[in-house]
């Protein structure tokens, strides 16, 4: 294969991978999507092969089997439950694979004679930094989705400094890269390949321990972001330039989906990698100002008035409090709200048929999805996408945070800080200013958590305390949900 | 090639990228995730070619240093794109049965 051919081919399937990525914006055009990305990226992988002229070396196509197997059984066998974690392993297998190709390019094994020895000596050490960065931080941020590790943020003493001194010591390395000339020594390929290998994989794990529960989405897109770069840093190191564009576009994404959850929990990401994490102190309780006074959230009054004008249901005589039961039966607006706790105790499904019995009953149904619910981008869709729940019901929050002062009942299942009114008022905790879904101005809300400990973040929520519309139903979701699902079977048999 | 087209080739890459890839819902976050995870196994093309090239043309301490390693990093990188385009697939699926069976409702 000539070497225009082969420009022509990458340039071809760079348009190729990008199509396929413009398919999936769109629910009934996404299959069709990842296809055209997946057979991209098999053709690009005969292109390279041919182009190459390395076709002939069977130990090749043995590997590739190798991991054929494995990753066909890995995505055959997981559960939607751990698709965050096995997001973070793949990611970290990718980012490997970069630091090995960067660490043979710098012994200049498997490299063709090239032009620019310098060029390609600094984008090895840059491909290695990169992409065991990517693998450590990778592997320990699946640990803790995977619960063998600790969930809570980690910090050493000196944390920062640590991660300072060590980011320092790895752009002194490529800068020493590049100024070492065009053919390293044996000395020097040695120091700078333990140095970048070892300080690199510390500097993964101990910015990834730092973070924890909540702030693991923006972990997640960061690392998805980190891996394209080490792929396109190592394909700037073998001269490749399809892997250089595709891995351009995956870094693109990535840093968007970084950047969105960012602005979901309104916090910058330089706040969370330098240890700002969400959680001022793990088992302290922070009180939101207002809690001590007793007060009502100032907003309750003004509304019930409101609602009480508006068409919906008649609203039942005040004096007596009207059961959880009762709300539920007669609500004719519904909205499901959605969090961790829902994907931890897999009740997605519970959810589900709550949601049909609702409507089976004439209300109508809606779910609220936060941004930043569950433990990386678009989690819950997902979850409930597999119990059979029509996307079309899934609401973002800036689509459905007016409704909620128009609806009859919220029903929220495990999720604690991304409705808690307390980050609109409560200037001192760590969530405030973060946007959230306005459930307390619903008229009925019931709550199905596993207790009332304060979520991630560590602030209260005052709605736990609210008894004139909050209904608390506590313990496995499960459990909660099943209840709710009998009442309704009670009522529609009756 | 030159190393000035590869980096106007990557910046490239990432503005068009980032352009397109603003379009896509939250909805669909998780798997354009995970999609992306299993595009940025591409590496596996420069562990395929440090492999082969070793294979052929490399003498012993080498050949085995370019074996080994480069086969880890094969084998990574293939699980990486089968493993991501795999689940990718499997959750688009899940989408996509939901939108014919609610039009059979």
């Amino acid at each position: 294969m000539n070497s225009t051919l082969y420009l022509i081919s990458c340039a071809v399937l760079s348009i190729a991978v990008l199509i396929g990525i413009s398919l999936m914006s769109r629910v009934k055009t996404a299959v069709a999507g990842n296809l055209i990305s997946a057979v991209s990226l098999l053709l690009g992988i005969s292109v390279t092969l041919v182009y190459n002229d390395i076709l002939s070396a069977w130990s090749i196509f043995a590997f590739m089997l190798m991991g054929l197997l494995v990753g066909a059984a890995l995505a055959a066998r997981v559960k939607m439950i751990q698709m965050p974690q096995l997001v973070a392993l793949l990611n970290g297998l990718g980012g490997f694979a970069s630091a090995l190709v960067g660490i043979l390019t710098l012994l200049g094994i498997g490299v063709l004679t090239y032009n620019y020895p310098v060029f390609m000596n600094v984008t090895s050490v840059l491909a290695i930094i990169v992409g065991l960065v990517t693998l450590t931080g990778s592997l320990i941020a699946a640990g803790k989705l995977h619960h063998l590790l600790p969930q809570k943020p980690v910090k050493w003493k000196n944390h920062t400094f640590l991660l300072t001194t060590s980011l320092a010591v790895l752009g002194g390395i490529t800068l020493f890269t590049g100024f070492a000339g065009e053919t390293l020594s044996t000395e020097s390929t040695v120091i700078i390949l333990i140095i970048s290998i070892l300080i690199s994989s510390f500097f993964g794990i101990a910015f990834a321990v730092r973070v924890g529960g909540a702030d693991m989405p923006i972990t997640i897109s960061l690392l998805n972001s980190l891996s394209g770069v080490a792929g396109a840093i190592a394909g700037m190191a073998v001269n490749d330039l399809l892997l250089v564009s595709v891995g351009g576009i995956v870094g693109a994404s990535g840093l968007l989906l970084t950047r969105v959850m960012c602005r979901a929990m309104n916090r910058g990401l330089k706040e969370i990698l330098t240890g700002k994490t969400s959680t001022t102190s793990p088992h302290q309780p922070v009180h939101a100002p207002y809690l001590d006074t007793e007060e009502e959230v100032p907003l309750d009054p003004i509304l019930t008035e409101g609602q009480e004008s508006s068409v919906n249901e008649p609203t039942e005589p005040k004096p007596v409090r009207p059961s959880h039961e009762e709300v539920l039966t007669t609500a004719k607006s519904v909205i499901i709200v959605p969090g961790y706790g829902m994907a931890l105790a897999q009740a997605q499904h519970l959810v589900q048929q709550l949601a049909n019995k609702l409507e089976e009953k004439g209300a109508e149904v809606k779910f609220a999805i936060h941004p930043v619910a569950g433990r990386m981008p678009g989690h819950m869709n997902v979850l409930l996408a597999e119990a059979d729940v029509p996307y079309e019901k899934l609401f973002e929050m800036d689509a459905v945070n007016d409704d909620f002062a128009q609806t009859d009942l919220v029903v929220v299942i495990g999720a604690n800080d991304v409705i808690n009114p307390a980050a609109r008022d409560a200037k001192d905790t760590p969530i405030y200013g973060m946007p959230v879904l306005n459930v307390d101005h619903a008229k009925e809300i019931i709550i199905c958590n596993y207790d009332l400990n304060p979520g991630y973040s560590g602030v209260e929520n005052p709605l736990y305390k609210q008894d004139e519309k909050v209904h608390l139903l506590l313990g496995d979701a499960k459990d909660s949900l099943s209840s709710l699902l009998e009442v309704l079977f009670h009522y529609t048999t009756r | 090639m030159h190393p000035i087209i590869l980096l106007l080739v990557f910046v490239a890459a990432t503005v068009v990228g980032y352009l397109i890839i603003k379009n896509v819902p939250p909805l669909l976050h998780t798997p354009l995730m995970s999609g992306m995870n299993a595009l940025s196994g591409i590496t596996l093309l420069g562990a395929l070619t440090v492999v082969g090239i070793t294979y052929i043309a490399a003498k012993q301490g080498e050949l085995l240093l370019g074996q080994l390693l480069g086969g880890i990093a094969v084998i990574a990188a293939t699980i990486n794109i089968v493993g991501g385009f795999g689940v990718t697939h499997r959750m688009l699926k899940m989408f996509d049965k939901k939108k014919k069976r609610s039009n059979h409702e």
